[in-house]
C-alpha cells in the first residue's frame, strides 16, 4: 500500500490536469455540433457592431475632430475593447444555462462524479472550457481588427490573451453562482442587470472619466474596464506598463477567486 | 492487505449515518456485501437507499461510522475505489445529443482508458445489451428500456467488480424489466457483485442473493428473499376485496383468522399457513367478499408485517 501511495501522491497533481482535459473533451465533443454557428458568432456579430458603431457613431464623432479621444479614430478607440466586451459576453453567456445543464438537466456532471473523477476537476474542466470559448471568440474579433487599418496592429496580439483573461473573470464567478442555483431565475437578470450595465459604462464605447463620480472609481472593481484598458491600450498604445501591470494582476485575482469559488461550490452540489 | 482478495467484503458498514442538516437519511446501518453476491436494499421512496447508495459509490461523504469499499476508506481512496465499481443512477445522466456509442467512449475516458480501448469495450457492451444496431444513433429518441441499456453498458466500461444499480428498472414496462434482469444476472454469473435498489417486491426476489428491509433510515430486517418470508410471514395469504367501504366491518368477523388479519384500503389480507382453509372459515362466518385470491407470501407481506405500511404508499 505504502508504495502506491507515494506514487499516487507524486502522480496526483498530473491525475488533477487530466481528469480536467477527459471532462473538457466532453465538452467539446458535445460542442462540434455546434462550432459553425460559434464562429459566426465570433465574426460575424463584431463586424456589424464594429461597421456600425465604428463607421457609423465614428463618423459623428471623428467630425468633431481628432482631439476628442487623444488622436485616434472612434473605430480604433472602440474596436480594440469589443475584444474584452465579446469575451465577457460569451463567458457569461457559457456559464448560465449550458453549465446548468450539467448540474441539472443531463445530469453530466453527477455522472461525471460517479468515475474517478473529482468535483475540482469538473471545476477544471469547465475552466478549460470557458476558456476555449472565449479564445474562439477573442479570436474572431481579433480577425475583424485586422480588417480595418487603424486597428491592423501587433498589439491584437497581446490584446487576445487580455481579453481572455477577462471572459473568465466573468465565467468563473458565474459559474460558481450557477452550481449553488436550483433554477435558472437569476440568470437573466444576471444577464440583464450586470452583464449589460458594465458593458455600456466600462468604457468600450467612451472613457470612464466622462461619467460623474464615483464611477469612475467603481469601475476598479469591474472586469471588463482592466479588460478594456489593456486591449485598447496594447492595440492603439499609450499604456503605460506599470498600470498594465496592475490591470493584469487584479484580473488574475478575479479568476484566482472565482475558480477557487468553483470548486467549493461544484463540490458542495455534486458531492452532497 | 495480506488477506486473499476474495475474504475481504466489498461493501462493509459499521453504524453507517448520513446527515443533512438536521435530516438523518441514514441512520446508523451494519451492512456487509461479499464478493460475488448480489444485495438489496428494499424499502419504500425516503427510506435512506439512494444516500446509502451514494456513500457507496463514494460521491457523498459518510457523517459518521465506519464505511470501507473494497477494504479501502472512501474518504482517502474515493478515487480508487470509484475507478473498480459501476454505477447505474436513479434517472438516466446520458448525453442526449450524442450516440450510444460516443456516450460509452466518453463515460470510458473519464477512467482514462485510452481511447481504442473504450472503442473495443463499447463495441463489445453494445453487444451485451443487445443494442449494437443502435450504435451510431441519438440516445434522444431510444425507449426507456433501450436509454436504460445504454446506461448499465456505459457503466461497465471500466470492467468494473461492483456494480450499484439504483432502482434498475423503476418506470419500464414488464417487458422491458425482464431483459434487464436476465442481463444482470448475466453478470452475477461472471462474478460481478450487484448491489442494488428497489421497491419493487418481484425485483428484489428474482435478483437479489441477500437484502435488508429499510424504512426511515434504519434497517428493519436482514436475509434471503426466502428466510425473511419464513421469518416474518407465513406460508400462504388469502386476499379478501369487500365493496368499498365493508374491510373494517367485515375484518371484524375475521378475527382470530390464520396467524393476523391485516385491513389495507382496498383490500383485507388473512394470513395463513393454508389460504384455501382460511377461506372456507371466511365462508363459514357469513363474511363472504366479492372476490377472494390465495397466493404465497412475498416480500411486500415482509415490508408490511415489518412497519405496518405498504411499500409504494
Amino acid at each position: 500500500m505504502t508504495e502506491t501511495g507515494i506514487g499516487i501522491a507524486a502522480a496526483a497533481p498530473a491525475v488533477g490536469v487530466r481528469g480536467a482535459i477527459r471532462v473538457w473533451e466532453r465538452h467539446w465533443k458535445l460542442h462540434s455540433f455546434y462550432w459553425r454557428s460559434d464562429l459566426m458568432g465570433a465574426v460575424v456579430q463584431p463586424l456589424l457592431y464594429l461597421m456600425g458603431m465604428g463607421l457609423g457613431v465614428g463618423a459623428l464623432v471623428d467630425s468633431q475632430g481628432a482631439g476628442l479621444l487623444g488622436g485616434v479614430s472612434y473605430l480604433a478607440f472602440v474596436a480594440p475593447a469589443v475584444i474584452a466586451a465579446a469575451a465577457m459576453n460569451v463567458a457569461a453567456q457559457e456559464s448560465v444555462w449550458p453549465l446548468m445543464a450539467g448540474f441539472k438537466w443531463s445530469n453530466a456532471f453527477q455522472a461525471m462524479c460517479a468515475t474517478p473523477i473529482t468535483a475540482a476537476q469538473v471545476a477544471g474542466g469547465t475552466l478549460l472550457w470557458l476558456t476555449t470559448k472565449v479564445t474562439i471568440s477573442t479570436v474572431g474579433v481579433g480577425a475583424v481588427l485586422m480588417l480595418f487599418p487603424a486597428t491592423r496592429t501587433v498589439g491584437v496580439l497581446a490584446a487576445i490573451p487580455a481579453g481572455i483573461v477577462t471572459g473568465l473573470a466573468y465565467g468563473l464567478a458565474i459559474s460558481a453562482w450557477t452550481a449553488t442555483r436550483e433554477s435558472d431565475t437569476s440568470f437573466p437578470v444576471i444577464l440583464r442587470f450586470f452583464i449589460l450595465p458594465m458593458f455600456l459604462f466600462a468604457g468600450v464605447f467612451f472613457p470612464v472619466d466622462q461619467l460623474p463620480d464615483p464611477i469612475p472609481l467603481i469601475v476598479w472593481a469591474v472586469p471588463l474596464w482592466h479588460g478594456v484598458e489593456l486591449s485598447r491600450g496594447a492595440v492603439i498604445g499609450g499604456l503605460d506598463p506599470a498600470m498594465a501591470a496592475i490591470h493584469i494582476a487584479i484580473l488574475l485575482v478575479w479568476v484566482g477567486i472565482g475558480f477557487l469559488a468553483c470548486t467549493q461550490t461544484f463540490t458542495r452540489r455534486l458531492t452532497p | 492487505m495480506a488477506d486473499a482478495p476474495s475474504s475481504i467484503p466489498v461493501v462493509s458498514a459499521h453504524n453507517l449515518v448520513k446527515r443533512f442538516g438536521e435530516f438523518t437519511a441514514v441512520d446508523g446501518i451494519d451492512v456487509e456485501v461479499r464478493p460475488g453476491e448480489a444485495f438489496g436494499f428494499l424499502g419504500p421512496n425516503g427510506a435512506g437507499k439512494s444516500s446509502t447508495m451514494r456513500m457507496i459509490g463514494c460521491v457523498s461523504p459518510v457523517t459518521s461510522g465506519e464505511l470501507r469499499i473494497f477494504g479501502m476508506d472512501p474518504a482517502t481512496h474515493g478515487r480508487q475505489i470509484r475507478s473498480r465499481i459501476g454505477v447505474v443512477p436513479q434517472t438516466d445522466q446520458l448525453d442526449m445529443e450524442l450516440s450510444v456509442e460516443e456516450n460509452l467512449i466518453i463515460y470510458g475516458r473519464y477512467f482514462d482508458l485510452p481511447r481504442r480501448l473504450c472503442r473495443e469495450r463499447a463495441a463489445e457492451l453494445l453487444e451485451f445489451v443487445q443494442l449494437s444496431d443502435r450504435a451510431t444513433s441519438k440516445v434522444e429518441p431510444l425507449s426507456g428500456g433501450m436509454k436504460r441499456r445504454v446506461t448499465i453498458a456505459r457503466a461497465l466500461i471500466n470492467d468494473p467488480e461492483l456494480l450499484l444499480l439504483d432502482e434498475p428498472t423503476t418506470g419500464l414496462d414488464p417487458q422491458a424489466r425482464h431483459v434487464l434482469w436476465d442481463r444482470l444476472y448475466r453478470l452475477k454469473q461472471r462474478g460481478v457483485t450487484l448491489v442494488l435498489t428497489t421497491h419493487y417486491m418481484d425485483e428484489a426476489e428474482q435478483l437479489c442473493d441477500r437484502l435488508v428491509v429499510m424504512d426511515q433510515g434504519r434497517i428493519a430486517a436482514e436475509g434471503s428473499p426466502r428466510e425473511l418470508i419464513q421469518r416474518h410471514s407465513t406460508r400462504e395469504v388469502l386476499e379478501l376485496r369487500y365493496v368499498p367501504g365493508q374491510n373494517e366491518l367485515q375484518a371484524e368477523r375475521l378475527q382470530g383468522l390464520g396467524d393476523r388479519v391485516e385491513v389495507l384500503p382496498d383490500r383485507v389480507l388473512v394470513y395463513a399457513d393454508d389460504g384455501e382453509a382460511a377461506l372456507r372459515e371466511v365462508h363459514n362466518r357469513d363474511a363472504m367478499p366479492e372476490s377472494s385470491l390465495v397466493r404465497r407470501s412475498s416480500l411486500e407481506d415482509v415490508f408490511l408485517a415489518l412497519t405496518g405500511r405498504t411499500l409504494n404508499d
